[in-house]
């Protein structure tokens, strides 16, 4: 319950409020186009990639390709995420699979 | 704070690349002890809503924003390892769909955002929890103290990385305007910090790893967090 809860907000961040978001460079782009550092940046090697940049290729309105990327970016990564942590337990050494009952 | 491509030369991003790497290995080993089955999809909703609110970038000054990090957040509601996973996820999804943090600088800001703010806030969370009563007010400040400092923290770390393999810019310039923004940045992540440490404080207390203790009052101390805030 929680958990749906939970991914209702972060839906809700990523879809609604993100388009409000400030668009100025962030401290470290600032920092860089200031100081002659971001004249070295090279080219990310997914730049045309169906969702760089945070908009859905192909949707125009600026608003909602943001939200729809934002959308897909919260579902991805909670899907990752899951995947990751179900299969971590793997990792456990030794045989016992218990559940942890004292601090390690 | 997303480090693009080019900003630190191959050598320095590779090394960067094999540290990060060590980071992740201990801190999935770590995770493996400590994480429960059942907290599998808490630890996977920290990682979305990491995501969303990443998204958010906030104005700091004139022509400049700043977003959340989120280590020391995930940190606090479940632990530092797994902490450390969800930001990694979310730099790993950042950087392969939305070409946000370059590939060859992946370890760079999976060193700065996910291990130093995960473990570097966590430890200024537990040493601050120490000197304040075990109450949940008391978290949530230390949450939002200890989220802020980690933000300065990270971009320490970026200037670091710049002072091995970056480029002509005088480091001692780029260390005064990294930590000078960075601080201003860090004023948003521990607003955002409390906010959602409180609001998951106030929904599901038992839910907060770094508030494990205030579930047990008998054992007094955050060490006793190794064990509790599993989700019921």
């Amino acid at each position: 319950m929680f958990v749906v809860g939970g991914l209702l907000v972060a839906v809700g961040l990523a879809m609604l409020v993100s388009g409000f978001a400030s668009s100025s460079p962030d401290g470290l782009n600032k920092v860089a186009e200031d100081h002659g550092i971001a004249a070295s940046a090279r080219q990310h090697l997914f730049e045309n990639g169906p969702l760089a940049g945070y908009a859905v290729k192909g949707v125009h309105n600026d608003r909602l390709s943001t939200g729809i990327s934002g959308l897909i970016g919260v579902l991805v990564t909670f899907g990752v995420g899951l995947l990751l942590f179900a299969t971590v337990r793997v990792l456990r050494s030794g045989p016992d699979r218990s559940e942890p009952t004292r601090a390690p | 704070m997303h480090i693009p491509d080019g900003f630190i030369n191959a050598p320095t991003s590779l090394a960067a690349g094999a540290v990060a790497a060590g980071g992740v290995g201990v801190s999935l080993r770590r995770a493996a002890q400590t994480l429960q089955e059942r907290q599998a999809p808490l630890a996977g909703l920290v990682a979305a809503y990491i995501f969303a609110v990443q998204m958010l970038n906030f104005p700091v000054a004139a022509g400049t924003s700043g977003h959340l990090l989120g280590g020391a957040l995930a940190a606090i509601l479940v632990g530092p390892w797994a902490g450390a996973l969800c930001v990694a996820v979310v730099l790993v999804v950042q950087a392969l769909l939305f070409a946000d943090g370059g590939l060859s600088a992946l370890g760079l800001n999976i060193i700065n955002m996910a291990l130093v703010t995960a473990w570097g806030g966590y430890a200024i969370f537990l040493l601050l929890r120490r000197f304040l009563p075990a109450t949940k007010a008391s978290v949530t400040v230390s949450a939002g103290v200890a989220a802020g400092i980690s933000v300065v923290l990270a971009s320490v770390a970026f200037v670091v990385e710049y002072a091995i393999g970056g480029t002509d810019a005088p480091v001692g310039t780029v260390f005064a305007a990294m930590v000078g923004v960075h601080t201003l940045i860090g004023i948003g992540e521990g607003i955002i910090t409390t906010l959602t440490v409180g609001v998951v404080l106030g929904v599901r207390p038992d839910l907060v790893y770094g508030a494990a203790d205030l579930q047990t009052p008998l054992v007094l101390g955050p060490k006793s967090g190794e064990t509790a805030g599993e989700v019921r």
